[in-house]
């Protein structure tokens, strides 16, 4: 008896754990939530029924058990009824469920139809993935797709390690984040340069494959101004877990101010091509050039991972020539995670992570160093290519 | 006494070889379903320390015990041990153990085909753990082996992993086939299909889905392979191939594979509830088509885990309306397991506490599992911690729980023992907390917006993460109860007469306990 007694109680409490999850939820961060789309709240409203339909259903269907499990027992001393078939009840329980589902399906239907509802848009952002950052690139055909920027998870190696105290939005913030206009429809072009990844923002409702040798594309118009963060939702190897994502959605001027500064600064960029480079700078803006994009793999200290990326500190290549050293880099290696950096970073960027290399892993402090390369040579190489 | 093998009979085996040979060249249904059950049970026990290892690593967040990289073997090889180690060879277990005794059969229909595909076994599955000590590591890109993480990105183990997947692949085919061959050659005079016990006809069902899916799985796998090795880009977009054709064919067996893990599963419970209920299975027809037709609808919806990979809109709809169509034969099924309770003459001994707990957290996995299948609301929670749910609720609490409900209901007639009821009722108690604050929480983690498969996470995350882990280490760590336990049966305790249940039905009930060596030599006929 009182086996059965703690039975029939711990189901209650589970199931009432089931039923207080839905209302109390919906600000304390343990339902989805509601988000700042109108595709987003139709979801949550999906949701919400979906799961209300799903309590009453567990409530009969429980609630029948638990009659059975305390009254048809046979420490009551019942016994045993002989009934063992009915094809009417059979065909009730078929037919209700059935109309229950279709009572599902419309609602759902209507909101993916509205999802599927692309085109029209005020602005493309392609979003590309790559192991383990994101790359925006603002998508404008008179101006050369020049606003494009890499996204990198911002939190400090320490706090992962446990070395110094989490910030608030610990493996959720990024250095440069994805910025969007409120009340303008903005389409994304998904796709990726090595592996699957999947952009998602639950506040926008918005997830998508990003696929090597495939465009995706997904659209959103965000009703409120602020901050909002999502992470990579497929596995893409071993740093998947530090791929997060940011949005700004800013109010619409100050976006307009914000993108014509964007401009601006890509402009400048083309300029530096033709600055004389020391190498001091070069090794300067190296560092910042290695901690984007080559650190997950190679890591800080060139030690890399091995295996499965190996380390540059004292690698021979470091030393070697220049030629060989930028095949690589610029190539990649096929068929490893090497990628081909060539049409990702530019000449500065290019000569400036090598110098880089070069000094921190390489040949540092010898008298022999060969010069610097420059932003010129990468150019020149670039066009023989 | 009918039943057992009299002397006369032309057979020269009356009991078992002696020593090491006897389990290495059996081919006794009952010797081989032993292995079956002892080697699930092993990797059960190595998939669970592995998922250990993540759960201890999600404790808290931050990198406090594994590294990632290690943390991405781990979810891999835990996936892969499970369902090729654990729960398929179980099942595999059951039937060898059971199907020849519940439809009067002296044994499997291809005894020597069924000690190899026994004996494939310990050396895949070894050569597959193999893989985390290889350099560079096992393989890295979960169970699901979405390419090209899975080929141009893989460690170099990859391709032991395949030729591992080859061997267990044949190794559940072989079975199959005997399955089919014995059920369909061998029952006694009078066993018409329509009467054959549900664990039968289950099993029937769940062979056929092994056959059509598993060459399926081969052949993925295979263009993996060639993928790494001879140059071809099946799955390789830069060559003109394709990364989502990949999970088309690996949701194609994917799908179908879910319910080979579940099926088998209705049919103990449809034994076991009957049983202790004192009454007759309600809508054993009914019970049987439904069967059928979730197999059927099996075959159809796999798209249902790529609502997000984009598809055409007619596409969503075609894969969303099939899913949710699974959910009404899978109804009809838990209202029959109801209904036969329903003024029946209930006890709740051990084997019957896992049937009620199965029909009970199976149908929470049923309702998330309709909640997933609404492809708007996928988009929510695809690759969350609440599809971590949803098919934990229906793996662990659902094909689990069956295996042990099979386990204590059969226990007395292999052994010849009762098993401890108090030391099975404490397993039971602490498997059910364990998995309940195990993976309850995962809902709520997942409809948070935290991604499954990562080795880290944010703060917000942190108490439904320490919940788990606590409910996986009492889970995890109940399991020993039962391998006491079960070494305990077989080696004594209060005798166990033929019978054992007094309200159980079925050949296997007219033959002793133990059950002898061989059984029903000559076939009982089934009136
Ligand atoms: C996604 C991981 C990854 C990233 C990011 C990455 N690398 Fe590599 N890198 C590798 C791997 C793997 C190899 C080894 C390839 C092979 O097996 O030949 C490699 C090899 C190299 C080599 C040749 C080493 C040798 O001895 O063959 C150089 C030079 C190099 N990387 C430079 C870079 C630079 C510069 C960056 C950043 C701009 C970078 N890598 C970013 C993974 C990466
Ligand atoms: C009512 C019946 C069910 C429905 C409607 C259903 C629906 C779904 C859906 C839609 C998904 C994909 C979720 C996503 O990735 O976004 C899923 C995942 C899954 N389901 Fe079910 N399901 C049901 C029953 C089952 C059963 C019986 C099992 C196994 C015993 C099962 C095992 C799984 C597994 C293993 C996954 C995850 C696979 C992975 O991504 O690794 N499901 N289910
Ligand atoms: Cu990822
Ligand atoms: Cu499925």
């Amino acid at each position: 008896m009182s086996i059965a007694t703690r039975f029939v109680s711990s189901g209650l409490l589970l199931l009432a754990v089931v039923v207080l999850a839905g209302p109390a939820s919906a600000s304390s961060g343990w339902n989805m939530t509601p988000g700042v789309t109108e595709i987003s709240r139709a979801i949550y409203d999906l949701h919400m029924l979906i799961f209300w339909i799903c309590v009453a259903i567990g409530v009969v269907v429980f609630g029948a058990m638990l009659v059975s499990i305390v009254l048809h027992r046979k420490s009551r001393g019942v016994t045993p009824a002989t009934f063992h078939e009915s094809t009417r009840l059979e065909i009730v329980w078929t037919l209700i469920p059935l109309g229950i589902l279709i009572g599902m399906a419309i609602p759902a239907t209507t909101v993916l139809v509205q999802m599927y509802d692309s085109g029209g848009e005020d602005m493309v952002v392609e979003v590309r993935g790559y192991q383990w950052r994101w790359q925006y690139k603002y998508l404008d055909d008179d101006l050369n797709e020049q606003v494009s920027f890499f996204s990198n998870l911002s939190t400090p190696r320490d706090q992962i390690l446990g070395l110094s105290e989490k910030g608030e939005h610990y493996l959720l913030e990024v250095d440069n984040p994805l910025v969007i206009p409120i009340n303008r429809k903005v389409r994304f072009l998904l796709t990726s340069n090595d592996v699957i990844h999947a952009w998602w923002v639950p506040d926008f409702a918005l997830k998508r494959d990003a696929i090597p040798g495939f465009i995706n594309d997904m659209w959103t118009i965000v009703e409120e101004p602020g901050i909002y963060r999502g992470q990579c939702a497929e596995l893409c190897g071993i740093d998947h877990g530090y791929m997060p994502i940011v949005v700004h959605a800013l109010p619409e001027d100050e976006y307009d101010a914000w993108y014509a500064d964007q401009l601006q600064l890509a402009r400048a960029e083309e300029q530096l091509m033709e600055q004389d480079w020391s190498e001091a700078e070069l090794l300067a803006r190296g560092e910042k050039v290695y901690a984007t994009h080559c650190v997950g793999c190679h890591q800080a200290d060139g030690q890399g991972i091995p295996p499965v990326f190996p380390a540059l500190a004292g690698n021979a290549m470091m030393t070697g020539d220049f030629d060989t050293h930028m095949e690589v880099v610029y190539h990649g290696r096929a068929g490893t995670a090497m990628q081909a950096f060539g049409p990702v970073l530019s000449p500065v960027d290019m000569a400036s992570v090598m110098n880089y290399q070069r000094h921190a892993f390489g040949d540092a402090g010898s008298s022999e160093r060969s010069a610097p390369v420059k932003p010129k040579d990468i150019a020149s190489f670039a066009a023989a290519q | 006494m009918s039943a057992v093998i009299d002397a006369h009979h032309d057979d020269h085996h009356h009991g078992p070889a002696k020593g090491i040979t006897r389990w290495l060249y059996t081919t006794n249904h009952k010797d081989i379903g032993s292995m079956y059950l002892w080697f699930s049970f092993i990797m059960f026990l190595a998939g669970g320390v592995m998922a250990l290892v993540i759960r201890a690593e999600l404790f808290q967040p931050g990198q406090s015990f594994v590294e990632p990289h290690f943390f991405n073997q781990m979810t891999t090889m835990h996936g892969l041990v499970m369902v090729f180690g654990a729960i398929m060879p179980a099942f595999v277990g059951l039937a060898n153990w059971m199907l020849p005794m519940m439809v009067g059969a002296p044994d499997m229909a291809l005894p020597r085909m069924n000690n190899l595909s026994f004996w494939i076994l310990p050396f895949a599955s070894l050569m597959l753990i193999s893989t985390l000590f290889m350099e560079g590591g096992g393989p890295d890109f979960g169970w699901t082996m979405y390419a090209p993480l899975s080929t141009t990105y893989a460690p170099d183990s990859v391709t032991f992993m395949i030729f591992a997947i080859h061997l267990l692949g044949a190794s559940s085919i072989m079975g199959a086939i005997n399955i089919i061959a014995t059920i369909l050659n061998m029952r006694a005079p009078g066993m018409t299909l329509m009467k054959m016990p549900m664990f039968v006809w289950t099993w029937l069902i769940t062979a056929y889905l092994l056959i059509a899916v598993m060459p399926v799985l081969a052949g993925a796998v295979t263009m993996m392979l060639f993928d790494i090795h001879f140059g071809t880009s099946f799955f390789d977009a830069a060559g003109g191939g394709d990364p989502v054709l990949f999970q088309h064919i690996f949701w194609f067996f994917g799908h179908p594979e879910v319910y080979i893990m579940i099926l088998p599963a209705f049919g103990i419970v449809s034994h076991v509830i009957p049983a202790f209920s004192r009454k007759r299975l309600f809508g054993y027809d009914s019970m049987v088509y439904a069967t059928s037709s979730i197999a059927f609808l099996s075959f159809i919806v796999w798209a249902h885990h790529m609502f997000t990979v984009g598809m055409p809109l007619a596409g969503q709809l075609f894969f969303m309306y099939a899913t949710m169509l699974i959910a009404v034969p899978t109804g009809v099924k838990v209202f029959n397991w109801i209904s036969t309770m329903w003024q029946g003459s209930m006890t709740f001994e051990t084997p019957m506490l896992f049937a009620l707990a199965f029909v009970f957290l199976f149908t929470i996995g049923g309702f998330s599992g309709v909640m997933l299948s609404i492809a708007p609301a996928d988009y929510q929670y695809h690759d969350t911690y609440f599809v971590v749910a949803h098919f934990h609720y229906v793996l662990v609490s659902g094909a689990l729980f069956s295996i042990y409900c099979a386990v204590y209901y059969w226990l007395p007639k292999w052994t010849g023992f009762m098993y401890s009821e108090a030391l099975g009722k404490l397993h039971f108690w602490l498997s059910f907390i364990g998995v309940n604050l195990a993976f309850f929480p995962m809902h709520f983690s997942g409809l948070a917006g935290m991604p499954r498969r990562i080795p880290d996470y944010a703060l917000q995350f942190a108490n439904f993460n320490a919940w788990s882990t606590v409910g996986a280490f009492v889970f995890g760590l109940s399991q020993l109860v039962f391998l006491y336990l079960v070494i305990k049966c077989i080696r004594g305790g209060q005798k166990a007469t033929a019978q054992v249940w007094d309200g159980a039905e079925g050949l296997e009930w007219t033959v002793p306990s133990p059950a002898p060596y061989h059984t029903f030599s000559t076939p009982p006929v089934v009136k």
